[in-house]
């Protein structure tokens, strides 16, 4: 890997040279209503609406690459016959400036299952390979379980990642692309003190995080609990709304729908992302629910991410940026569930 | 500027001509014709339905077991077991209940209306690896649709099997399916055993659950055989599932020489939208056909 530090004002130049692409950014959106700022990943025009040393976002940036609708084919109708059309509707390169960690890995997990499998979706790898990663370094909030699930520190999926060392940043150089725009900034070899200051910043993240997860044994231990009360516990309190998979960095699941148009001459095919939380997740024709309980429901959503995927790819399915507890009308969280699940508490 | 890359360079060359790789096969459809329908009871119609495309038509190999999607523009896109024999390729038969959306504007359909068809998907029974051996194939209500391909393979290779055995359970004669084909079943050497719940006027065949004629067919087959030299193949309604496997294992069938085919709701077919997965198995990629050593794992599967 090569490592490159430049002034903080060089990333002002940087952001001018991409921005002939689209970029998108995190940006203060608004306030909650304990009046603390909503921080979103939006298309930015200006550097100056840029926050890069936001805390985390309300959404993960997932709707830039699995939009939550999209259209996957449409078609003509003409008596009797149809001509199927089919768009990957990715019209431009994005860049993504300034993704977190955990984020990055969400979406190196996501390549698993979209790309990296039998019959991978265009929808999804035609932006993803059209897209051009800034990674920032963060600070762990109190939510924040990145740590736990081995995510706190990503090694692929992205072009550039950045930490700030107070008057420049240190940059991690991925890609040629990345290293080719570095070329129109003015940028210097990493030096031993910025090294050291980089271990410095590395050093203070891990001091922070103040929650954990146990994952020793977690695929052996759900197995074992399949039946624990606890569910149940968990599943009285769910409202099976699925905002959890809402803001899930990871969540990829959904439905489809088809259409036809007001003149019956068109119809479109959509696809919306979906919850296994929502009641009819798992509905068949004739109206058998395989998972007719929210307890049941919340169960497999914790199957999905922390043992069937890890059987599958050997990691979990979540990144513990802790979004679905910060989001959950209810107050499920990921670190109270599997604490309960192991007895921990 | 970042350089748009073409959305094939994303995979490995090899891979590009392998049809489950090849990123633009992922919502290609085949344009098929409803070439006739042949209604089998009230609700249950039997769909010939045929790729339209002679070269793509004869390119369409399956496996028995495996599913198809039916797509009907405009109206939805679902999963159903291919109930034809492999021999016929692209010329499949799909049989289908009217219950939902789909399957209900489908059944206003006359011949010759244009349908789209993707796939195969999913796992098939091993008929390969069933060569020399006696088979069962147990079947309750619409669960004989998918049972079809592989007695239909085993009609078409005769000498290649042991003694075949059809257990056949539904709830009342007027629900049988595929009726007309019992005779040609027997005549071929299948001992092909029918029970209703309920009989009616014209019923002279026992009445009960499948269990029964099951334990009966396990004693005529043996223990020795049924431990030794036999395979089985399982299909019907969540509740029959544990008691035929049960009554199986019991028997001295060894769990992986039994297979199952399971049924869940599928929006894509393609392992992505997780709609059919038991546990966080797909049943589109890793099934529907699972051998009972499987499904023992996965905690909802039956």
């Amino acid at each position: 890997m090569i490592f490159k530090v430049f002034a903080k004002d060089e990333l002002t130049r940087l952001f001018e040279v991409l921005s002939v692409n689209r970029v998108v950014g995190p940006v203060q959106k608004g306030l909650d209503r304990k009046n603390r700022p909503i921080y979103s990943f939006e298309v930015v025009d200006n550097f100056d609406d840029l926050r890069l040393d936001y805390p985390s976002t309300l959404y993960p940036a997932k709707r830039y690459f699995l939009p939550f609708e999209e259209t996957l084919s449409s078609f003509t109708l003409e008596s009797g016959s149809w001509e199927k059309h089919v768009d990957y509707n990715v019209y431009q390169p994005q860049v993504m400036f300034g993704m977190h960690a955990c984020d990055i890995n969400a979406l190196n997990k996501l390549d698993k299952v979209l790309i990296n499998s039998v019959h991978p979706t265009p929808y999804y790898a035609s932006k993803r390979r059209n897209m051009f990663i800034i990674g920032i370094e963060c600070m762990p909030q109190p939510h924040c379980f990145c740590r736990s699930m081995g995510a706190d520190t990503v090694q692929h999926g992205f072009d550039m990642f950045l930490t700030d060392l107070g008057d420049r940043y240190f940059a991690e150089i991925l890609s040629s692309t990345a290293y080719n725009y570095l070329l129109k900034i003015k940028t210097m070899e990493a030096s031993e003190t910025d090294h050291q200051e980089y271990r410095q910043v590395v050093r203070e993240k891990s001091s922070k995080f103040t929650t954990h997860v146990d994952t020793t044994d977690l695929t052996k231990i759900l197995d074992m609990e399949f039946q624990a009360d606890v569910w149940k516990q968990w599943g009285d309190k769910c409202l099976s709304c699925g905002t959890c998979a809402n803001v899930c960095p990871t969540c990829y699941c959904y439905g489809v729908q088809e259409t036809v148009d007001m003149n019956l001459q068109a119809a479109t095919k959509t696809k919306q992302l979906y919850s296994c939380n929502l009641i009819d997740f798992a509905e068949v024709a004739g109206g058998h629910n395989f998972r007719p309980e929210a307890h049941i429901r919340l169960k497999y959503r914790y199957y999905h991410k922390h043992r069937g995927f890890v059987e599958a790819f050997e990691e979990s399915l979540c990144v513990g940026c802790g979004r679905c507890g910060e989001s959950c009308l209810a107050n499920i969280n990921v670190p109270e569930v599997i604490a309960s699940v192991r007895y921990e508490e | 500027m970042v350089e748009k890359i073409a959305f094939v360079d994303v995979l490995k060359d090899k891979a590009v001509d392998d049809l489950l790789h090849d990123l633009s096969r992922f919502e290609y459809t085949y344009k098929a014709e409803i070439t006739n329908v042949y209604p089998l009871t009230q609700t249950e119609r039997l769909y010939q339905i045929q790729i339209k495309d002679p070269d793509e038509r004869n390119r369409f190999i399956f496996r028995p077991g495996q599913f198809v999607m039916l797509e009907l523009p405009g109206i939805g896109e679902s999963p159903f077991s291919i109930s034809s024999s492999p021999l016929r390729r692209g010329d499949i038969e799909l049989c289908i209940r009217g219950v939902g959306n789909l399957t209900n504007f489908l059944a206003r359909l006359e011949r010759g209306a244009e349908v789209g068809i993707s796939g195969p998907f999913g796992t098939s029974f091993p008929v390969e690896t069933m060569q020399g051996q006696n088979i069962m194939l147990i079947a309750g209500g619409l669960g004989l649709v998918p049972l079809r391909a592989p007695i239909l393979h085993v009609l078409e290779h005769r000498s290649r099997y042991g003694e075949v055995d059809i257990i056949y359970g539904a709830k009342q004669p007027s629900e049988l399916l595929f009726t007309y084909q019992y005779e040609m079943w027997r005549k071929f050497d299948i001992s092909l055993n029918i029970i209703v719940d309920k009989a009616d006027e014209s019923w002279q065949g026992p009445v009960g659950l499948i269990t029964e004629t099951l334990k009966e067919r396990i004693v005529v087959r043996n223990a020795e055989t049924l431990a030794s030299n036999t395979f089985a193949i399982v299909c019907g309604p969540p509740v029959m599932f544990k008691y035929v496997c049960k009554m199986l294992t019991e028997a001295g069938l060894p769990m992986q020489k039994m297979f199952v085919s399971l049924e869940r709701r599928m929006h894509c077919g393609r392992g992505k939208c997780c709609r059919c997965n038991i546990g966080s198995t797909y049943t589109c990629l890793e099934g529907p056909v699972f051998d009972y050593w499987t499904v023992m794992n996965l905690k909802e599967a039956i």
